[in-house]
Protein backbone atom coordinates (compact mmCIF):
# COMPACT_ATOMS: atom_id res chain seq x y z
CA UNK A 1 0.00 0.00 0.00
CA UNK A 2 0.98 3.52 -1.01
CA UNK A 3 1.84 5.94 2.24
CA UNK A 4 0.51 9.40 1.50
CA UNK A 5 2.92 11.86 0.48
CA UNK A 6 4.09 15.22 2.54
CA UNK A 7 5.22 17.65 0.11
CA UNK A 8 6.91 21.24 0.45
CA UNK A 9 6.75 22.86 -2.78
CA UNK A 10 9.90 25.44 -3.59
CA UNK A 11 7.95 28.58 -5.20
CA UNK A 12 11.09 29.93 -7.09
CA UNK A 13 11.70 33.53 -8.63
CA UNK A 14 15.17 34.60 -9.73
CA UNK A 15 17.08 31.64 -8.21
CA UNK A 16 15.01 32.73 -4.60
CA UNK A 17 11.99 30.47 -2.88
CA UNK A 18 9.17 33.24 -2.53
CA UNK A 19 5.51 32.02 -1.77
CA UNK A 20 2.83 34.12 -3.54
CA UNK A 21 -0.68 35.20 -0.82
CA UNK A 22 -3.24 34.68 -3.20
CA UNK A 23 -0.24 34.44 -5.86
CA UNK A 24 0.13 38.46 -5.82
CA UNK A 25 1.90 39.07 -2.75
CA UNK A 26 5.43 37.75 -2.56
CA UNK A 27 7.66 37.05 0.45
CA UNK A 28 11.18 35.96 0.28
CA UNK A 29 11.88 32.74 1.95
CA UNK A 30 14.83 31.20 1.26
CA UNK A 31 17.38 29.24 -1.08
CA UNK A 32 16.18 26.66 -2.83
CA UNK A 33 19.23 23.92 -2.03
CA UNK A 34 19.18 25.15 2.07
CA UNK A 35 15.63 24.59 2.09
CA UNK A 36 15.87 21.12 -0.15
CA UNK A 37 18.79 19.91 2.23
CA UNK A 38 15.92 21.11 4.94
CA UNK A 39 13.46 19.22 3.32
CA UNK A 40 15.01 15.83 2.98
CA UNK A 41 16.24 15.66 6.62
CA UNK A 42 12.89 16.30 7.90
CA UNK A 43 11.26 13.49 6.12
CA UNK A 44 9.64 15.16 3.42
CA UNK A 45 8.71 12.63 0.92
CA UNK A 46 8.86 14.66 -2.32
CA UNK A 47 9.31 18.17 -3.46
CA UNK A 48 7.78 20.20 -6.11
CA UNK A 49 10.32 22.98 -7.45
CA UNK A 50 7.82 26.06 -9.30
CA UNK A 51 9.33 28.88 -11.61
CA UNK A 52 5.97 30.64 -10.36
CA UNK A 53 7.02 33.68 -13.23
CA UNK A 54 8.00 31.71 -16.26
CA UNK A 55 4.34 31.36 -17.56
CA UNK A 56 4.47 35.12 -17.36
CA UNK A 57 7.73 35.94 -18.59
CA UNK A 58 8.07 33.11 -21.07
CA UNK A 59 10.91 32.77 -18.64
CA UNK A 60 12.61 29.38 -19.01
CA UNK A 61 13.26 27.35 -15.86
CA UNK A 62 16.76 27.51 -14.67
CA UNK A 63 18.46 24.44 -14.90
CA UNK A 64 21.53 25.31 -12.59
CA UNK A 65 19.04 26.15 -9.56
CA UNK A 66 17.28 22.43 -10.82
CA UNK A 67 20.88 20.72 -10.43
CA UNK A 68 22.24 22.66 -8.10
CA UNK A 69 18.51 21.57 -5.43
CA UNK A 70 18.29 18.19 -6.94
CA UNK A 71 21.99 17.43 -5.90
CA UNK A 72 20.77 17.88 -2.16
CA UNK A 73 18.74 14.75 -2.60
CA UNK A 74 17.47 11.62 -1.83
CA UNK A 75 14.18 12.31 -2.24
CA UNK A 76 11.90 12.53 -5.52
CA UNK A 77 11.24 16.16 -7.08
CA UNK A 78 9.42 17.60 -9.97
CA UNK A 79 9.86 20.85 -11.72
CA UNK A 80 7.25 23.10 -12.92
CA UNK A 81 7.13 26.61 -14.80
CA UNK A 82 8.23 27.42 -18.65
CA UNK A 83 8.51 24.15 -20.13
CA UNK A 84 6.83 24.57 -23.46
CA UNK A 85 8.61 21.53 -25.52
CA UNK A 86 9.47 18.35 -25.32
CA UNK A 87 13.38 19.92 -25.37
CA UNK A 88 12.18 21.57 -22.36
CA UNK A 89 11.12 18.26 -20.69
CA UNK A 90 14.82 16.82 -21.42
CA UNK A 91 16.71 19.61 -19.88
CA UNK A 92 14.98 19.71 -16.48
CA UNK A 93 15.05 16.03 -16.70
CA UNK A 94 18.22 16.08 -17.15
CA UNK A 95 18.99 18.32 -14.51
CA UNK A 96 18.19 15.95 -11.83
CA UNK A 97 14.45 16.58 -12.01
CA UNK A 98 12.09 13.15 -11.62
CA UNK A 99 9.06 14.83 -12.91
CA UNK A 100 8.24 17.53 -14.91
CA UNK A 101 5.03 19.56 -14.10
CA UNK A 102 3.24 21.26 -17.19
CA UNK A 103 0.57 23.85 -16.27
CA UNK A 104 -0.14 27.02 -19.17
CA UNK A 105 1.48 25.14 -21.87
CA UNK A 106 -0.23 21.87 -21.24
CA UNK A 107 -3.63 24.16 -21.79
CA UNK A 108 -2.07 26.05 -25.00
CA UNK A 109 -1.01 22.88 -26.46
CA UNK A 110 -2.60 19.44 -24.88
CA UNK A 111 -0.55 17.45 -27.38
CA UNK A 112 2.57 18.12 -25.45
CA UNK A 113 1.17 16.08 -22.85
CA UNK A 114 1.30 13.01 -25.05
CA UNK A 115 4.18 13.84 -26.57
CA UNK A 116 6.09 13.96 -23.22
CA UNK A 117 4.22 10.97 -22.35
CA UNK A 118 5.08 9.01 -25.57
CA UNK A 119 8.52 9.84 -24.70
CA UNK A 120 9.31 9.19 -21.14
CA UNK A 121 6.68 7.07 -19.71
CA UNK A 122 3.10 8.91 -18.39
CA UNK A 123 4.58 8.45 -14.90
CA UNK A 124 6.74 11.71 -15.58
CA UNK A 125 4.23 14.36 -16.80
CA UNK A 126 2.12 16.20 -14.13
CA UNK A 127 -0.72 18.75 -14.98
CA UNK A 128 -0.74 21.26 -12.86
CA UNK A 129 -4.49 22.90 -12.95
CA UNK A 130 -5.01 26.47 -11.12
CA UNK A 131 -9.16 26.05 -9.89
CA UNK A 132 -10.86 28.63 -8.91
CA UNK A 133 -14.88 28.31 -8.14
CA UNK A 134 -17.38 29.92 -10.72
CA UNK A 135 -20.51 30.78 -9.13
CA UNK A 136 -22.15 31.28 -12.88
CA UNK A 137 -20.85 27.83 -14.09
CA UNK A 138 -21.13 26.41 -10.09
CA UNK A 139 -18.23 24.31 -10.91
CA UNK A 140 -14.60 24.99 -10.53
CA UNK A 141 -13.03 26.79 -13.38
CA UNK A 142 -9.24 26.51 -14.85
CA UNK A 143 -7.11 29.17 -14.92
CA UNK A 144 -3.83 29.81 -16.38
CA UNK A 145 -0.53 32.10 -16.24
CA UNK A 146 -0.29 32.06 -12.55
CA UNK A 147 -3.77 31.98 -11.89
CA UNK A 148 -3.96 35.34 -13.83
CA UNK A 149 -5.97 34.05 -17.16
CA UNK A 150 -9.64 32.30 -16.89
CA UNK A 151 -10.31 29.53 -19.57
CA UNK A 152 -13.32 27.97 -21.32
CA UNK A 153 -11.73 24.53 -19.20
CA UNK A 154 -14.22 23.31 -16.05
CA UNK A 155 -11.90 21.76 -13.98
CA UNK A 156 -13.53 18.36 -13.93
CA UNK A 157 -13.59 17.94 -18.00
CA UNK A 158 -10.12 19.32 -17.88
CA UNK A 159 -8.13 16.80 -15.89
CA UNK A 160 -10.31 14.05 -17.54
CA UNK A 161 -8.86 15.39 -20.82
CA UNK A 162 -5.40 15.51 -19.29
CA UNK A 163 -5.28 12.29 -17.94
CA UNK A 164 -6.70 10.89 -21.46
CA UNK A 165 -4.15 12.67 -23.14
CA UNK A 166 -0.98 11.04 -20.74
CA UNK A 167 -0.98 12.69 -17.56
CA UNK A 168 0.10 10.30 -15.07
CA UNK A 169 -0.24 12.96 -11.84
CA UNK A 170 -2.65 15.91 -11.00
CA UNK A 171 -1.39 19.19 -8.93
CA UNK A 172 -4.48 20.57 -8.23
CA UNK A 173 -4.04 24.01 -6.89
CA UNK A 174 -7.04 25.77 -4.83
CA UNK A 175 -6.81 29.24 -5.54
CA UNK A 176 -10.12 30.24 -3.25
CA UNK A 177 -8.14 28.43 -0.44
CA UNK A 178 -4.27 29.34 -1.32
CA UNK A 179 -2.94 31.50 1.28
CA UNK A 180 -5.96 31.64 3.65
CA UNK A 181 -4.62 28.89 5.74
CA UNK A 182 -8.07 27.27 6.52
CA UNK A 183 -7.39 24.65 5.64
CA UNK A 184 -7.60 22.24 1.89
CA UNK A 185 -10.27 22.47 -1.13
CA UNK A 186 -12.08 19.32 0.33
CA UNK A 187 -15.14 19.18 -2.31
CA UNK A 188 -12.96 19.87 -5.24
CA UNK A 189 -10.10 17.41 -4.63
CA UNK A 190 -12.46 14.67 -3.58
CA UNK A 191 -14.55 15.55 -7.11
CA UNK A 192 -11.31 15.66 -8.55
CA UNK A 193 -9.41 12.74 -7.20
CA UNK A 194 -12.67 10.33 -7.73
CA UNK A 195 -12.78 11.26 -11.15
CA UNK A 196 -9.45 10.88 -12.43
CA UNK A 197 -7.74 7.40 -12.32
CA UNK A 198 -3.97 9.17 -11.36
CA UNK A 199 -2.40 10.89 -8.31
CA UNK A 200 -3.90 13.89 -6.52
CA UNK A 201 -2.08 16.10 -4.96
CA UNK A 202 -3.58 18.94 -2.83
CA UNK A 203 -2.48 22.25 -3.05
CA UNK A 204 -3.22 25.90 -1.37
CA UNK A 205 -4.79 26.38 2.23
CA UNK A 206 -2.58 24.48 4.16
CA UNK A 207 -2.26 26.04 8.12
CA UNK A 208 -2.05 23.49 10.19
CA UNK A 209 -1.66 19.02 11.02
CA UNK A 210 -5.19 19.11 11.22
CA UNK A 211 -5.45 20.51 7.28
CA UNK A 212 -3.55 17.61 6.43
CA UNK A 213 -5.32 14.48 7.63
CA UNK A 214 -8.74 16.18 6.45
CA UNK A 215 -7.27 16.41 3.04
CA UNK A 216 -6.46 13.04 2.95
CA UNK A 217 -9.44 11.12 5.03
CA UNK A 218 -12.70 13.30 3.53
CA UNK A 219 -10.35 14.82 0.19
CA UNK A 220 -9.24 11.38 -0.88
CA UNK A 221 -5.90 12.81 -1.67
CA UNK A 222 -2.65 10.73 -2.69
CA UNK A 223 -0.43 13.69 -1.54
CA UNK A 224 -0.38 17.47 -0.01
CA UNK A 225 1.19 20.20 -0.90
CA UNK A 226 2.32 22.91 1.17
CA UNK A 227 4.85 26.03 1.31
CA UNK A 228 4.82 29.07 3.78
CA UNK A 229 3.92 26.92 6.55
CA UNK A 230 6.90 24.83 6.23
CA UNK A 231 9.06 27.41 5.09
CA UNK A 232 8.37 30.18 7.55
CA UNK A 233 8.88 27.05 10.50
CA UNK A 234 4.90 27.28 11.50
CA UNK A 235 4.47 23.76 11.75
CA UNK A 236 7.57 21.07 10.52
CA UNK A 237 6.66 17.66 8.01
CA UNK A 238 7.63 15.51 11.26
CA UNK A 239 5.09 17.12 12.91
CA UNK A 240 2.44 17.11 10.60
CA UNK A 241 3.11 13.43 9.88
CA UNK A 242 3.40 12.67 13.60
CA UNK A 243 -0.28 13.95 13.68
CA UNK A 244 -1.81 12.59 10.76
CA UNK A 245 -0.48 8.97 11.70
CA UNK A 246 -2.31 9.05 14.89
CA UNK A 247 -5.65 10.20 12.99
CA UNK A 248 -5.02 7.05 10.51
CA UNK A 249 -3.51 8.23 7.80
CA UNK A 250 -0.43 5.69 6.54
CA UNK A 251 2.50 7.52 6.43
CA UNK A 252 5.93 6.48 5.83
CA UNK B 1 34.90 2.62 -12.19
CA UNK B 2 30.96 2.45 -12.90
CA UNK B 3 29.57 3.57 -16.25
CA UNK B 4 25.67 4.64 -16.40
CA UNK B 5 24.49 4.32 -19.53
CA UNK B 6 23.59 7.20 -21.34
CA UNK B 7 21.08 6.34 -24.20
CA UNK B 8 19.14 9.63 -24.30
CA UNK B 9 16.49 8.70 -21.25
CA UNK B 10 17.08 8.69 -17.99
CA UNK B 11 17.31 10.19 -14.73
CA UNK B 12 21.11 10.25 -14.98
CA UNK B 13 22.03 13.27 -12.56
CA UNK B 14 20.29 11.67 -9.41
CA UNK B 15 22.25 8.66 -10.05
CA UNK B 16 25.57 10.11 -10.51
CA UNK B 17 25.05 12.36 -7.53
CA UNK B 18 24.17 9.31 -5.28
CA UNK B 19 27.42 7.58 -6.32
CA UNK B 20 29.13 11.04 -5.56
CA UNK B 21 27.82 10.83 -2.19
CA UNK B 22 28.97 7.27 -2.15
CA UNK B 23 32.38 8.28 -3.20
CA UNK B 24 31.82 5.80 -6.24
CA UNK B 25 33.82 6.93 -9.49
CA UNK B 26 31.96 6.67 -12.35
CA UNK B 27 31.44 7.92 -16.09
CA UNK B 28 28.27 8.57 -18.28
CA UNK B 29 28.69 7.53 -21.42
CA UNK B 30 27.45 5.83 -24.68
CA UNK B 31 30.71 4.60 -25.84
CA UNK B 32 30.78 1.42 -26.51
CA UNK B 33 34.95 0.66 -25.28
CA UNK B 34 34.06 2.72 -21.98
CA UNK B 35 31.06 0.29 -21.45
CA UNK B 36 32.84 -3.26 -21.92
CA UNK B 37 36.27 -1.89 -19.65
CA UNK B 38 33.60 -0.76 -17.25
CA UNK B 39 33.93 -2.80 -13.31
CA UNK B 40 29.94 -2.12 -13.19
CA UNK B 41 27.37 -1.18 -15.00
CA UNK B 42 23.75 0.93 -13.98
CA UNK B 43 21.16 1.45 -16.55
CA UNK B 44 18.72 4.35 -15.60
CA UNK B 45 15.68 5.28 -17.24
CA UNK B 46 12.67 6.76 -17.25
CA UNK B 47 10.02 7.12 -19.45
CA UNK B 48 8.28 4.41 -22.45
CA UNK B 49 10.25 1.27 -22.60
CA UNK B 50 9.47 0.54 -26.61
CA UNK B 51 11.06 4.47 -27.25
CA UNK B 52 14.31 2.99 -24.57
CA UNK B 53 14.67 -0.36 -26.75
CA UNK B 54 14.91 1.71 -30.34
CA UNK B 55 17.46 4.16 -29.16
CA UNK B 56 19.57 0.53 -27.52
CA UNK B 57 19.06 -1.01 -30.70
CA UNK B 58 19.85 2.15 -32.73
CA UNK B 59 22.55 2.81 -31.56
CA UNK B 60 24.01 -0.98 -30.85
CA UNK B 61 23.97 -0.54 -27.22
CA UNK B 62 21.44 -3.53 -26.51
CA UNK B 63 24.04 -5.56 -27.98
CA UNK B 64 27.34 -4.24 -26.12
CA UNK B 65 25.02 -4.40 -22.88
CA UNK B 66 24.09 -8.29 -23.48
CA UNK B 67 28.21 -8.48 -23.89
CA UNK B 68 28.66 -7.39 -21.00
CA UNK B 69 26.38 -8.85 -18.38
CA UNK B 70 27.95 -12.07 -20.04
CA UNK B 71 30.75 -10.96 -19.32
CA UNK B 72 29.53 -11.43 -15.70
CA UNK B 73 30.45 -8.28 -14.11
CA UNK B 74 27.74 -6.65 -12.11
CA UNK B 75 24.77 -4.48 -13.90
CA UNK B 76 22.25 -3.08 -12.07
CA UNK B 77 19.14 -1.77 -13.78
CA UNK B 78 17.02 0.90 -12.29
CA UNK B 79 13.19 1.51 -12.67
CA UNK B 80 12.61 1.54 -16.87
CA UNK B 81 16.03 0.72 -16.68
CA UNK B 82 15.07 -2.93 -14.88
CA UNK B 83 12.21 -3.58 -17.11
CA UNK B 84 14.67 -3.45 -19.83
CA UNK B 85 16.85 -6.35 -18.58
CA UNK B 86 13.72 -8.33 -18.94
CA UNK B 87 12.32 -10.92 -22.21
CA UNK B 88 10.02 -8.53 -23.44
CA UNK B 89 7.17 -5.70 -22.51
CA UNK B 90 3.85 -5.43 -24.02
CA UNK B 91 3.85 -1.03 -23.51
CA UNK B 92 2.57 1.04 -26.84
CA UNK B 93 1.74 -2.22 -28.61
CA UNK B 94 4.55 -4.48 -27.25
CA UNK B 95 8.31 -5.28 -27.96
CA UNK B 96 11.69 -7.09 -26.75
CA UNK B 97 13.90 -6.41 -24.06
CA UNK B 98 17.35 -7.52 -23.71
CA UNK B 99 16.18 -10.98 -22.37
CA UNK B 100 18.92 -11.03 -19.66
CA UNK B 101 16.42 -12.46 -17.05
CA UNK B 102 13.10 -14.04 -17.42
CA UNK B 103 10.08 -12.22 -17.19
CA UNK B 104 7.88 -10.57 -19.14
CA UNK B 105 7.00 -6.63 -18.40
CA UNK B 106 3.16 -6.01 -18.24
CA UNK B 107 0.54 -3.14 -17.14
CA UNK B 108 -0.33 -2.82 -13.66
CA UNK B 109 -3.94 -3.72 -14.09
CA UNK B 110 -5.77 -0.84 -12.51
CA UNK B 111 -8.64 -2.69 -11.30
CA UNK B 112 -8.97 -5.27 -8.53
CA UNK B 113 -10.53 -9.00 -9.04
CA UNK B 114 -13.30 -7.84 -7.27
CA UNK B 115 -13.81 -4.99 -9.66
CA UNK B 116 -12.27 -1.90 -7.57
CA UNK B 117 -10.07 0.67 -9.30
CA UNK B 118 -7.12 2.18 -7.91
CA UNK B 119 -4.49 4.33 -9.13
CA UNK B 120 -1.95 4.15 -11.53
CA UNK B 121 0.64 4.84 -11.91
CA UNK B 122 1.85 3.00 -8.73
CA UNK B 123 3.76 6.42 -7.67
CA UNK B 124 4.76 7.33 -4.13
CA UNK B 125 6.18 4.89 -1.26
CA UNK B 126 5.68 1.48 -0.70
CA UNK B 127 7.25 -0.93 1.57
CA UNK B 128 9.66 -3.41 0.83
CA UNK B 129 9.16 -6.82 1.75
CA UNK B 130 12.89 -9.07 1.30
CA UNK B 131 11.69 -12.21 0.32
CA UNK B 132 15.16 -13.75 -0.59
CA UNK B 133 18.64 -12.92 0.60
CA UNK B 134 20.94 -11.61 -1.79
CA UNK B 135 24.48 -9.20 -1.78
CA UNK B 136 22.77 -6.84 -2.98
CA UNK B 137 20.01 -6.58 0.13
CA UNK B 138 22.65 -6.78 2.60
CA UNK B 139 21.77 -4.92 5.79
CA UNK B 140 18.77 -3.70 3.91
CA UNK B 141 16.04 -3.51 6.31
CA UNK B 142 12.45 -3.74 5.77
CA UNK B 143 11.28 0.12 4.60
CA UNK B 144 9.93 2.31 2.51
CA UNK B 145 11.28 2.87 -1.69
CA UNK B 146 10.09 5.47 -3.67
CA UNK B 147 8.04 4.16 -7.14
CA UNK B 148 6.95 5.46 -9.96
CA UNK B 149 5.92 3.28 -12.59
CA UNK B 150 2.74 2.22 -15.24
CA UNK B 151 4.19 -1.53 -15.33
CA UNK B 152 5.19 -4.51 -13.96
CA UNK B 153 7.58 -7.62 -13.90
CA UNK B 154 5.30 -10.89 -14.37
CA UNK B 155 7.95 -14.10 -13.85
CA UNK B 156 7.39 -17.52 -13.52
CA UNK B 157 10.98 -17.44 -12.12
CA UNK B 158 10.28 -16.83 -8.55
CA UNK B 159 13.70 -16.98 -7.57
CA UNK B 160 15.09 -13.93 -9.19
CA UNK B 161 12.49 -12.17 -7.04
CA UNK B 162 14.69 -10.67 -4.30
CA UNK B 163 12.00 -8.14 -2.45
CA UNK B 164 8.73 -7.51 -3.97
CA UNK B 165 6.09 -4.74 -2.24
CA UNK B 166 1.80 -4.71 -2.44
CA UNK B 167 0.26 -2.62 -5.11
CA UNK B 168 -2.96 -5.00 -5.34
CA UNK B 169 -0.21 -6.68 -7.67
CA UNK B 170 3.05 -8.10 -6.10
CA UNK B 171 5.48 -6.08 -7.74
CA UNK B 172 8.75 -7.25 -8.26
CA UNK B 173 10.70 -4.60 -6.38
CA UNK B 174 14.13 -5.93 -6.42
CA UNK B 175 15.17 -8.34 -8.90
CA UNK B 176 18.69 -10.99 -9.30
CA UNK B 177 20.62 -13.26 -10.60
CA UNK B 178 23.69 -13.91 -10.71
CA UNK B 179 25.31 -10.51 -11.52
CA UNK B 180 22.19 -9.23 -13.10
CA UNK B 181 20.22 -6.96 -10.89
CA UNK B 182 17.57 -4.52 -10.93
CA UNK B 183 15.01 -2.16 -8.61
CA UNK B 184 12.03 -0.96 -9.58
CA UNK B 185 12.27 1.95 -7.56
CA UNK B 186 14.72 4.62 -7.66
CA UNK B 187 17.32 3.73 -5.06
CA UNK B 188 18.95 6.88 -5.36
CA UNK B 189 15.45 8.80 -4.82
CA UNK B 190 14.23 6.02 -1.67
CA UNK B 191 16.11 7.66 1.00
CA UNK B 192 18.57 5.60 3.33
CA UNK B 193 16.58 2.69 2.17
CA UNK B 194 17.93 2.95 -1.50
CA UNK B 195 21.19 4.37 -0.88
CA UNK B 196 21.86 1.28 0.89
CA UNK B 197 21.31 -1.04 -1.98
CA UNK B 198 23.59 0.88 -4.05
CA UNK B 199 26.41 0.96 -1.39
CA UNK B 200 25.59 -2.68 -1.78
CA UNK B 201 26.42 -2.66 -5.55
CA UNK B 202 29.32 -0.56 -5.05
CA UNK B 203 30.78 -3.23 -3.01
CA UNK B 204 30.15 -5.93 -5.40
CA UNK B 205 31.28 -3.67 -8.34
CA UNK B 206 34.67 -3.71 -6.21
CA UNK B 207 35.28 -7.18 -5.41
CA UNK B 208 35.05 -8.29 -8.85
CA UNK B 209 37.88 -5.67 -9.03
CA UNK B 210 39.65 -7.12 -6.21
CA UNK B 211 39.08 -10.89 -7.45
CA UNK B 212 40.04 -10.41 -11.02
Amino acid sequence: MLTKRIIPCLDVKEGRVVKGIQFVQLRDAGDPVELARFYDEQGADELVFLDISASHEGRKTMVDVVQAVAAELAIPFTVGGGIHTLDDMKKILRAGADKVSLNTAAVNRPELITEGADFFGAQCMVVAVDAKYDEDCATWVVYTHGGRVKTDWKVLDWVKEAVRRGAGEILLTSMDCDGEKKGFDIALTKAVSTAVTVPVIASGGAGGASHFSDIFLDGKADAALAASIFHYKETSVAEVKAYIKDKGVYVR
Amino acid sequence: MIAIIDYGMGNLFSVSKALERLGEPYCITNNKNEILSADGVIVPGVGAISDAMRLLNETGMADVLKDYAASGKPILGICLGMQLLFEASEENGGCRGLGLLPGTVVKIPGVTIQGEKYKVPHMGWNLLQLRRQSPILKNVEEGFAYFVHSYYVTTENEEIILADSLYDVSVPAVVGRNNVFGTQFHPEKSSMTGMEILKNFTVLVSERVSVK
